[in-house]
């Protein structure tokens, strides 16, 4: 069963007349452990896709699935057990502990009124050395560096302890130690907790030797292919082709087409 | 997280409300006041009404009015992701003022009376709850904190102007009475209303303990705390209706009482070094009344001319305090 299936999804915003399309026809499956990219250009429709996924935005039409389950059919506590999200929204969040923002991620899992257990604690510590973050886990949020704080918010995608986690742009805004770090982070998550894991990103080049599928976003179209099918049959070639960007098969990476 | 800022804040609130008994504008000796509390018979008549239906209704009005309307301030800020919100500066007591003007000068404004001071709750929390509609319309246009807050300044201005109005086309001694209720006063809870003034900031600041849960996600922002499960739409909803409780009760009896929503919580943050609301709500709960009865004691030291307004202290504590961190912000963790 997969984690992840889309059939027949539109998505984008409003309603009736006023409704604006952003990408249609999108239909795939994610399994188990699988580490999959969503690519294309600033303003396809990356983050509405990705929000619509994480049921934090309503799709127009068509039919999502989590875990073979259609994301209405769950309730909101279900979800919040299945589908873990880490966006790039800015935070109200530095005068929180390390610790304290990763037991957020127990919400799902806690009572009335948010009390930690000792369970719960025990799986903030872990996801927190799962990220490499415990020697932070006493300071405020406020004192990390951006990439920091992005491996966090991470830790607490894990612990929601969900087999799937969608992320918006992980990499931006960081150095490109930190991106690397992240990246490889992740990937090791799909291979070692066997998480599902989904997420934008502008780092073609640095990425794409790591996916497993692709989920490409081009004028409103949507396509997925596995990392080399997308590569062989020129899609990822044709992804910037508008910008003036061409695909280098030899070296992997992206040049300017020259006439 | 220690239990210290909170144990330190329940003594302070505990020795504040004390002091509140046996300090006045009028000179009671401490043993008079102890016998009177102690309930032994005191010949000292004046003393006896004194303390019993003049201190102890304010200092407990104090007491009720302070955690409301921190707690009010508090729950804006993490609501508005603006650390700067509060229900003065949101125009939401503003609102809240308009409902008790329209219901003061039509009705004669016989304050005292309880179906007057009914209908004067019922007008602040209309007045209150549709000005945070309006400023959470806005709030979806203005993504900006700061001019969020610039627009919550304009709507108080537009609903002042609408009271204004009232103003002028009222009599000569609603607009006194309207005048004084503007200052700011806790001793206006009569006694024979105090089970109500009591019972519904009850009821709004249970609400709020109820509410830490979802108010600790929405730290990370609507679409996070989505994600974890919370029904944004429905929290939000629970937000305003208490916050609007909160403000439109203490509003309608104490008059529109500035910057303890907005200050306190900082205070609190300070103290508890956290942005967790299960310590810091708690906190704030505990220093707005603190901060409240304190400022009680200054109004009612034994001044020239009576008891002092409480709109002529609440700003020299807290205007203080919010430029300290703005000045401090980029050293402030929960700023940041």
């Amino acid at each position: 069963m997969p984690v992840l299936e889309a059939s027949n999804l539109s998505v984008g915003y409003g309603k009736d007349i006023s409704t604006t399309r952003v990408v249609e026809g999108i239909n795939f499956a994610l399994n188990q452990g699988e580490f999959a990219l969503m690519l294309g250009c600033n303003g396809a429709g990356k983050s509405t896709l990705l929000r619509t996924l994480s049921s934090v935005q309503c799709p127009l039409s068509g039919e999502i699935k989590i875990c073979g389950e259609n994301i209405f059919e769950v309730s909101p506590r279900e979800l919040a057990q299945r589908v873990a999200a880490v966006f790039t929204d800015k935070t109200m969040a530095g005068g929180l502990l390390v610790e304290e923002v990763v037991a957020l991620g127990r919400y799902p899992y806690t009572g009335f009124f948010g009390k930690i257990t000792k369970e719960d604690r025990e799986v903030v510590q872990s996801s927190l050395s799962l990220v490499g973050m415990t020697d932070k886990s006493k300071k405020y949020l406020s004192q990390l560096s951006d990439g920091e704080r992005q491996k966090i918010m991470i830790a607490k995608a894990l612990a929601q302890q969900t087999p799937l986690i969608i992320l918006d742009e992980p990499t931006a805004f960081l150095d490109l130690p930190s991106r690397i770090e992240i990246l490889y982070l992740l990937k090791r998550l799909t291979q070692e907790e066997n998480k599902t894991i989904l997420l934008s990103t502008h780092d073609v080049e640095q990425s794409l030797s790591v996916a497993d599928k692709l989920l490409l976003i081009k004028n409103g179209a949507f396509k997925f292919k596995t990392a080399v099918d997308a590569v062989e049959s020129g899609d990822i070639d044709g992804l910037f082709e508008e910008r003036g960007i061409m695909f280098d098969k030899n070296t992997g990476r992206f040049i300017p087409k020259i006439k | 997280m220690s239990k210290k800022p909170i144990l330190l804040l329940y003594a302070l609130t505990l020795m504040l409300f004390v002091a509140n008994l046996f300090w006045g504008s009028v000179s009671i000796s401490f043993v008079d006041a102890l016998n009177v509390l102690l309930g032994f018979e005191v010949d000292n008549k004046i003393a006896e009404s004194i303390v019993l239906q003049s201190r102890l209704p304010q200092a407990v009005t104090a007491l009720f009015a302070g955690a409301s309307l921190a707690v009010a301030g508090l729950m804006l800020q993490t609501a508005f992701s603006n650390p700067l919100a509060g229900p003065s500066i949101l125009g939401i007591t503003s609102g809240a003022s308009l409902g008790v003007a329209v219901v003061m000068l039509a009705t004669g404004g016989i304050m005292g009376s309880i179906s007057g001071s009914m209908a004067n709750v019922f007008g602040a929390f209309i007045g209150a709850i549709l000005t945070l509609g309006v400023i959470i319309l806005f709030s979806i246009m203005v993504r900006s904190n700061v001019m969020l807050l610039i627009v919550g300044i304009m709507v108080g201005y537009v609903t002042n102007s609408a009271i204004t109005l009232l103003n002028f086309f009222a009599s000569e001694k609603n607009v006194f009475s309207y005048t004084i209720w503007g200052m700011g006063d806790f001793s206006s809870v009569s006694l024979s209303d105090m089970p109500l003034f009591v019972a519904i900031s009850f009821i709004g600041i249970l609400l709020s303990v109820l509410l830490i849960k979802p108010l600790n996600a929405l730290l990370l922002g609507d679409r996070y705390a989505s994600n974890l499960g919370v029904n944004i739409r429905q929290a939000r909803v629970m937000l305003l209706l208490c916050t609007g409780l909160l403000t439109a009760i203490v509003t309608s009896y104490c008059g529109p009482i500035s910057f303890l929503g907005l200050a306190v919580p900082h205070v609190a943050r300070l103290m508890t070094k956290s942005s967790n609301h299960h310590t810091l709500l708690p906190a704030t709960l505990l220093a707005g009344s603190a901060t409240a009865l304190l400022c009680t004691l200054v109004c009612s030291m034994p001044w020239q001319s009576g008891v002092l307004p409480l709109n002529a202290i609440t700003p020299v504590f807290g205007a203080p305090v919010i430029i300290y961190v703005i000045i401090n912000r980029s050293k402030i963790e929960y700023f940041n």
